[in-house]
């Protein structure tokens, strides 16, 4: 936890930075390190997407093959959950996932930042979700929308208990969809940084116990491979969860 | 007791909480390969709903971990 000669602090990658100092109404609107990293993924995902469709062939490319390989994984994810009312929606879901996963993957890139390591990103995201599917359940289903916190066919005596409990878990929804994917995030970012501090630090001893190093790098090789699945699986995590919320807006039980 | 030995104490105790994760982690691969074994064609669907679980799981080891790392930097 000290910082002893000049080592890093594993938890020093999550401070933000800011780069350009703005203020608005009193609000600090800095563009941040974080800032930019957003942008960074809407740009990327933008070139990489048009870049791929430009020049559509019949039979794709390996760019365009990629590109049409998510497009179907996403588009087979809300078919699959939601179901053909799901289609309208599939921009948003598409969007959500991408910016997601490009977000996660550059920040794997050492040296870059990881906006997704912010409770504050990921709960926006959640609310938002959250909040939205709320209201597309509202609207389409009106008042009998709160028939969904009375599960079908318990008994009389239980329900008001049920009724609670269900309200709850409702309410916990982007609590617990946002920390999923900030903790692992954070878990991981800081479990990488610990292995490399360590290796760093074993190799500061000289000699013969320098080699000693190489366990934790070895380690860390391997962790990193471990980020990389992390980072498109809760990609994959946050989506499929929206796909399931909205699948409870659009049917109910 | 004094609050900075509370807080190593209470997030020692936070992650309690993993023994459950390992125990449901186990459960879920288990339940994967036994169903993967019985069937090896659902295997494309079955890895999918497993991986999902997985993932689910780990989120609970995650929030052990934050509520450690709560108390012991953040309070």
């Amino acid at each position: 936890m000290s910082n002893s000669e000049g080592m890093h602090s594993p938890v020093e990658q999550f401070e933000i930075k800011p780069l350009v100092e703005l203020s608005l109404g009193g609000y600090d609107v800095s563009f941040t390190n974080s800032s930019l990293f957003m942008l960074l993924a809407i740009g990327v995902s933008a070139i990489f997407l048009i870049s791929a469709m430009r020049r559509a062939d019949m039979v794709p490319g390996r760019m365009q093959g990629m590109a049409e390989m998510m497009y179907e994984f996403v588009a087979e994810m809300v078919r699959s959950n939601v179901g053909s009312e799901g289609r309208p929606y599939f921009p948003f879901i598409f969007t959500l996932f991408v910016f997601l996963l490009f977000g996660n993957m550059l920040g794997l890139i050492p040296y870059s930042y990881t906006f997704t390591s912010q409770i504050i990103v990921t709960f926006a995201m959640a609310a938002f979700v959250f909040v939205g599917v709320t209201i597309i359940a509202l609207f389409k289903h009106g008042l009998h929308f709160f028939s969904f916190f009375v599960p079908a066919g318990a008994p009389k005596v239980l329900i008001p208990f049920l009724i609670v409990i269900e309200v709850i878990s409702y309410f916990v929804r982007p609590v617990s969809l946002s920390v999923r994917l900030f903790a692992n995030m954070l878990a991981g970012h800081t479990m990488l940084k610990v292995f490399a501090g360590l290796a760093v630090m074993i190799s500061g001893a000289g000699g013969l116990a320098m080699t000693g190093s190489l366990l934790p790098f070895v380690a860390l090789i391997g962790l990193t491979g471990l980020e990389v699945l992390v980072a498109a699986l809760q990609a994959y995590v946050f989506t499929i969860l929206t796909c399931m919320y909205l699948n409870d807006a659009l049917h109910l039980h | 007791m004094e609050v900075e030995a509370a807080k190593m104490i209470g997030a020692g105790l936070a992650v309690i909480a993993l023994a459950g994760v390992g125990v449901g982690i186990g459960n879920i691969f288990a339940a994967l390969v036994t169903s993967i074994a019985r069937n090896p064609a659902a295997r494309g669907e079955v890895f999918g709903i497993g991986i999902l679980g997985f993932a689910l799981t780990e989120a609970i080891a995650l929030f052990a971990l934050v509520v450690a790392l709560l108390l012991l930097f953040a309070l």
